[in-house]
């Protein structure tokens, strides 16, 4: 997928100002952050979970190269195949060659990030092979030729009028005066449409949620029934998971399982979750006839041992962008790649760099409410500020930024002069406002005026008040 | 190098501390070995009726439908009694499960009974569960010839058969059950845990049930 990013503030003011988009993005707020909080408030248990949940990954990641080779063990042993890929594009070769190898014509998709990540579907078409997505969402984008907006709700940022005039542009062989105004009508026809193409397919590819070391198995969460019907149904089933994805036990995807839907979308559970291990086998009637699963690194192994390792705990719920009051306004397509909102902008640098992606992790109020509602309690905000960081010391910022951060910190090095700006400053803001209590117009700051007054200052500079005995 | 040796040996060297990694190994070995359990929620440790009455009271929850019926020669009776309630032809599709088949079919003449995989033509098809979960609701299924998969994803009505006594608290003792039949560190192909009937919520946030898989869950509870 093509990157963006570099035109997020552009991509941010067309957000804001489209009608559509903002209706939808509506729908953010009122939906999931009030599910999550029942969803968590459903377990006494929930708080003390998140921490558990916490240690197990760190402990995972400290012995990653263990439990994967445990993983490897398990898959071959029952069966299928494990295919190691460095690079998004060593995986969509190990896709293809399976694809290829196979005949395959038809590939239906359960929903997967990674397969996103590695732009797989435009490289599948351009070796003559149709990827189908299965999940309504996801199946919807792909109509539209777009790109997810959110990591658990691919089409959050459309509304059903736009979504039935799709259906009527692309399943022509329909009654054109059929009734789509309702959502029900609309999944109604998918489910029909695309059932005939989870009979047709030859491969079935997903991602995974977990990998279990104890049992080799993969695992997939789902509510629709797509992904299962994709793994069931074809000749082989390929699951393409980052190796981050692994856990020891199956007692471990129980703590996990219990947080992951009440953060995603408030369930107990979601509808489906599926444990998968190794191809059919000798008397079963059904379920592929091949088993493959391609372990993707694509920049993560790097990530280990720097202050961005603790991101490699993340389970892919999408509460820390439903909370997020930058994402409730953009919607997950201004960030300009595959993962959106906090934790898209810890990721994405680290995954296509920081060069193109500085302003990520500048889209931050610092508010913290990703992190606090974090079911990985993933540090979010300290590794924004470590990018901010990291793009200082490589003078990634604009001119005007680094001069104005440069004065400042020029003058907090010198007490002295540092007081008297701070004065001077109080008394032009002050004459500024003429006793109207705000300013209306700053010099060199209207990008803030533009939109809202500045409150102008009352009494003395903080130091004075704070020297006078003034205390909170 | 290949990829996998490239992969594991950058892991390795972002880990190791010292070139004895035996420690490591040691913990790696023993955890997968005694596979502790986590927090377990208090909520599901109740038991006989207060057992069945958490796993109904979550299965309707989520909008599953369910059945109590005293005895398994109940069954083929309650599977014709929600056929009719739902207008549906007198016909199911089942597994080749012992227990499914010891069913007295004949006390429902009606009641057409097939047996096997779904090709995706069947309205309605019927499981066993290996287990019921109290704390959510869900039941637990395994592929194989007795409870075919596509069973339990292709028709439109899903009938789940539970025995009360395999009715659990929580998702551990799930496992203990599954490696005391399948053996330690094995696992059926496919092993389902369902919590309801498929929905979705991707329109507008609006939750619609019936997407891919069934479009209703029903269960029938025997005995407790
Ligand atoms: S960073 Fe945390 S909240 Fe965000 S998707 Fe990952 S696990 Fe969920």
């Amino acid at each position: 997928m093509k990157v963006t990013s570099p035109a997020f503030k552009e991509n941010a003011t067309a957000a804001i100002h489209d009608t559509q988009l903002q209706k939808a993005l509506g729908n953010v707020e009122t939906g999931f952050v009030a599910k999550r909080k029942k969803g968590a408030a459903s377990l006494p248990e929930f708080e003390a979970l998140r921490d558990s949940a916490r240690d197990l990954k760190i402990h995972v990641l400290k012995h990653l190269d263990l439990y994967l080779e445990a993983y490897e063990r398990k898959v071959i042993a029952s069966g299928g195949h494990v295919h190691w890929a460095e690079t998004a594009e060593d995986a969509r070769r190990i896709v293809t060659d399976i694809c290829r190898r196979l005949g395959a014509k038809t590939v239906t998709k359960g929903k997967s990030m990674i397969t996103e990540e590695i732009a797989l579907n435009d490289h599948l078409e351009a070796q003559g092979i149709r990827p189908v997505e299965t999940d309504l969402g996801e199946y919807i984008i792909q109509l539209r030729g777009e790109h997810p907006s959110h990591i658990i709700a691919p089409a959050v940022h459309l509304t059903k009028e736009q979504v039935a005039g799709d259906f009527r542009r692309v399943h022509e062989h329909l009654a054109v005066d059929r009734d789509l105004s309702e959502p029900v009508t609309l999944l109604s026809e998918a489910r029909a449409v695309l059932r005939e193409q989870f009979l047709a397919a030859d491969v079935g590819i997903t991602g995974a949620n977990f990998l279990v070391a104890e049992t080799g198995t993969s695992i997939i969460v789902t509510n629709e029934g797509n992904g299962d019907l994709t793994q069931t149904l074809p000749k082989a089933h390929v699951v393409l998971a980052s190796i981050e994805k692994i856990v020891p036990t199956l007692e471990d995807v129980d703590t996990l399982m219990r947080v992951l839907a009440r953060s995603a979308t408030g369930q107990e559970m979601s509808v489906y979750t599926t444990f998968s291990t190794g191809p059919r086998r000798a008397d079963d009637p059904d379920g592929p006839g091949e088993y493959h699963v391609v372990l993707l690194d694509n920049g993560r192994s790097a990530m280990l041992g720097t202050e961005f390792e603790d991101m490699l705990r993340c389970i892919r719920c999408g509460a820390c962008m439903n909370h997020c009051p930058v994402y409730q306004q953009i919607g997950g397509h201004a960030y300009g790649w595959v993962y959106p909102g906090p934790m898209g902008a810890v990721l994405t640098p680290t995954l296509v760099g920081i060069e193109q992606t500085g302003h990520l992790p500048n889209a931050s109020t610092f508010c913290g409410r990703c992190e606090s509602v974090c079911p990985m309690r993933i540090p979010l905000p300290r590794m924004m500020r470590a990018w901010r960081a990291r793009e200082w010391e490589k003078a990634l910022n604009p001119g005007t930024q680094r001069f104005g951060l440069g004065l400042w910190a020029f003058l907090a090095r010198r007490p002295g002069l540092y007081r008297l700006a701070a004065r001077i400053g109080r008394w032009g803001l002050a004459t500024l406002s003429g006793g109207r209590g705000r300013v209306a117009r700053l010099p060199l700051g209207d990008g803030w005026t533009k939109h809202r007054d500045m409150p102008a200052p009352e009494g003395g500079t903080f130091m004075d008040r704070w020297k006078a005995g003034e205390r909170p | 190098m290949n990829a996998r040796d490239s992969i594991l040996s950058k892991i390795r060297r972002s880990r190791l501390s010292s070139p004895d990694d035996s420690a490591r190994r040691a913990t790696v070995t023993e955890r997968l070995r005694s596979h502790p359990a986590g927090i377990v929620p208090a909520r599901g440790a109740v038991e006989g009726e207060a057992r069945i009455a958490l796993f109904v009271e979550k299965a309707e929850a989520v909008f599953a439908s369910v059945a109590r019926v005293a005895s398994s020669a109940e069954v083929p009776g309650a599977v014709a009694a929600y056929l009719r309630s739902k207008n549906l032809p007198q016909a199911i599709r089942r597994g080749e499960d012992p227990r499914l088949a010891a069913l007295p079919f004949d006390t429902e003449p009606q009641l057409a009974v097939s047996v096997g995989p779904s090709d995706g033509h069947d309205l309605a098809g019927l499981s066993q569960a290996l287990a019921g979960v109290a704390e959510t609701g869900t039941v637990v299924l395994t592929s194989g010839r007795d409870n075919p998969t596509t069973l339990n994803f292709l028709p439109e009505h899903h009938l789940v058969v539970v025995s009360a006594e395999d009715l659990v608290g929580d998702y551990e003792t799930v496992w203990a059950k599954v490696r005391s039949i399948w053996g330690a560190g094995s696992m059926p192909r496919a092993l389902n845990m369902i919590t309801g009937p498929s929905r979705s919520g991707d329109i507008e946030q609006t939750m619609l049930l019936g997407a891919h898989g069934p479009r209703s869950l029903h269960l029938i509870v025997v005995g407790g």
